[in-house]
């Protein structure tokens, strides 16, 4: 009896520790849509607050009224991620098929070949330089081409899948008359789905979330995707905090509620697409290190 | 030669699938190497092209010399490799953890919603995360000032509080990426053979003794692996993460300046590329050979891990 006792408690032990890391996580996330929900004056007076005395949806109006920076953004991040992550998915996956055939003599040189840009890279300057070079600055390709449009890890991850396949079904669409092109698009991509689906993911969500490009390459405003635009709303939070008290005047800040109603506006698309990112990451993560 | 041309033909579909990632590769990878030799040199932005570079007015190792005996390389050094080792030990830590928690349970609906709410925050951008941290840190609306003052103490300034921020990067680090982590953790433990837990039973181990004589040392070689492997990153800061949350923010550079943001001054602040080049190859060479000595490593003790 003792022993069972034991166990039990043990057991709720591991409930509580797990319910208390979960809380932990969401915690940050209920805090934000809180504020972002809060009378403007009940945050001057107490403060951000879980419980906000005054519930108002002025946050969101500051946004719809007067934000079409907001907008621009959030249109500029849209058309970065859309075509940055289809570009990026068809590159990868086209290199990944002669990669996985056995019958693609020097597809280990290629492999080799991308395997060293992982191990090795010359920083960021020369990246820098060759995109200025390439004029990749302040238009919508700097935001879209010098990023991740390909990625090795990705590109090896739908190679590791494709191998997993039969090569007897490569053979036989060869015996069939289909070239490479063929069986790449109408036998292998249908087949490949689930990789393809963690890659697309992977991708479309560095794309949404990337900021790196817009500080590197893009000073035009009109081109600032969304992240950024809040990048910068917050460097100019934290320039505030840094100043005495009472210096802050000359400072016209947006509300507080507005502030994290973009930030709640710019969740917005994860959280929709969270069922399926998540089944498909934890997918894709298995995948990718059973074999990586 | 006739034999390359011959195998080039034969599957010249192939290889012109691949074209497109190799051109890509090429232009932003070995095509950029050329530009470490501005690490060499005084840059001048009027002598463009291969040409330029050539022609350039070379100092020597006047670049490397500059950064080496200023107080920046000694503290980004220092600070890189810790918050790395920092970020790579909680991160273990409170995966593996939490994965054998999950474990120990069979609630299918709590292990759904605790997983669901603990993946969220990878999903989110480092700047979305900076945001939540100044809802909780904030010196006037902050809820952790809130609650110092409920508990009497005297409320603190974070933002210009050197010392604190480690330990809140680490906090943020772990609350953002250990979920998913937990997740590469559980995947191993899944493939533990169950005959070994079968005949555990067998022989009536307790369940704490199956955690800690069969589940642990089986997943010691994963948790080797990954580490071997992160070490080779170790000399990277995460840029992303350190910029967006601590940004131009001087008072805090003792402790949260890294390299990576170091360069990243030096190049588009300061606008000395030549300085950021040579800080970036210093760095891009020890990454590499921390690479290989962590693949020595993990070839060595486990080598179905290693990278090559």
């Amino acid at each position: 009896m003792g022993g069972r006792r034991r166990f039990s408690v043990g057991v709720m032990l591991i409930y509580a520790a797990l319910t208390l890391f979960s809380l932990a996580c969401l915690l940050p996330i209920l805090l934000t849509l809180a504020v972002s929900f809060s009378n403007e004056d009940s945050i001057v007076q107490h403060g951000y607050s879980l419980f906000p005395d005054g519930w108002s949806l002025d946050g969101y109006r500051t946004i719809f009224v007067n934000k079409a920076i907001i907008f621009r953004g959030y249109g500029i991040s849209i058309i970065v991620t859309v075509a940055g992550t289809l570009l990026a998915l068809v590159v990868t996956t086209l290199a990944a098929y002669p990669l996985s055939n056995p019958n693609v003599k020097y597809r280990n040189f290629l492999a080799l070949y991308f395997f060293i840009t992982m191990l090795f890279n010359g920083g960021l300057v020369p990246w820098y330089l060759m995109c200025i070079k390439l004029g990749l600055a302040n238009n919508i390709l700097s935001l879209i081409v010098p990023m991740l449009m390909f990625n090795a890890f990705n590109m090896f991850l739908v190679r590791n899948f494709m191998e997993s396949l039969p090569s007897a079904l490569r053979e036989s669409a060869y015996i069939d008359g289909a070239n490479d092109l063929r069986i790449v698009f109408q036998i292998y991509m249908p087949l490949c789905k689930p990789v393809l689906a963690t890659v697309t993911l992977f991708y479309a969500l560095a794309y949404w979330n990337d900021w790196f490009n817009a500080i590197m390459l893009v000073d035009d405003k009109a081109l600032n995707p969304l992240q950024y635009i809040l990048f910068q709303l917050r460097s100019n939070i934290q320039m505030l905090e840094m100043l005495p008290k009472g210096a802050s005047n000359e400072y016209t800040m947006p509300a507080e509620s507005a502030k994290m109603a973009t930030v709640i506006i710019t969740v917005g698309p994860i959280v929709f697409l969270y069922p399926y990112l998540q089944r498909y990451f934890t997918k894709g993560l298995i995948i990718g290190s059973v074999k990586g | 030669m006739a034999s390359f041309f011959r195998e080039l033909n034969k599957n010249r579909y192939s290889y012109l699938l691949a074209l497109p990632a190799m051109a890509y590769v090429f232009i932003f990878s070995y095509a950029t190497y050329p530009y470490l030799l501005i690490a060499f040199q005084r840059f001048n932005y009027q002598k463009k092209g291969l040409m330029g570079l050539l022609n350039g007015d070379w100092v020597g190792l006047d670049n490397f010399k500059f950064f080496f005996q200023s107080n920046d390389a000694v503290r980004v050094t220092i600070n890189t490799i810790l918050l790395n080792v920092y970020f790579l030990v909680a991160v273990t830590f409170f995966a593996v953890a939490l994965a054998l928690l999950f474990n120990e349970i069979r609630h299918r609906l709590f292990i759904k919603f605790a997983q669901t709410t603990m993946i969220f925050p990878s999903f989110l951008s480092w700047i979305i995360v900076s945001y939540m941290m100044y809802s909780l840190f904030s010196t006037d609306y902050g809820i952790i000032n809130k609650l110092l003052a409920t508990l009497g103490i005297e409320p603190m300034n974070w933002y210009s509080t050197a010392n604190v921020w480690p330990s809140i990067l680490v906090g943020m680090k772990v609350w953002k990426e250990a979920g998913m982590s937990s997740i590469i953790y559980l995947a191993a433990i899944a493939g533990i053979d169950g005959s070994l837990y079968e005949s555990a039973d067998i022989d009536g181990a307790t369940r704490w003794k199956k955690m800690t004589r069969i589940t642990l040392p089986l997943l010691a070689p994963t948790i080797a692996i990954l580490t071997l492997l992160n070490l080779g990153k170790i000399f990277y800061g995460d840029f992303g993460m350190i910029y967006a949350i601590i940004g131009d923010n001087g008072v805090l550079y003792p402790t949260t300046d890294v390299i990576d943001t170091y360069v990243f001054r030096a190049l588009r602040k300061i606008g000395d590329p030549s300085n950021a080049a040579a800080v970036g190859l210093f760095q891009s060479t020890v990454g590499l050979l921390l690479v290989f000595v962590a693949n020595w490593f993990t070839r060595r003790f486990f080598k179905e891990g290693a990278l090559y």
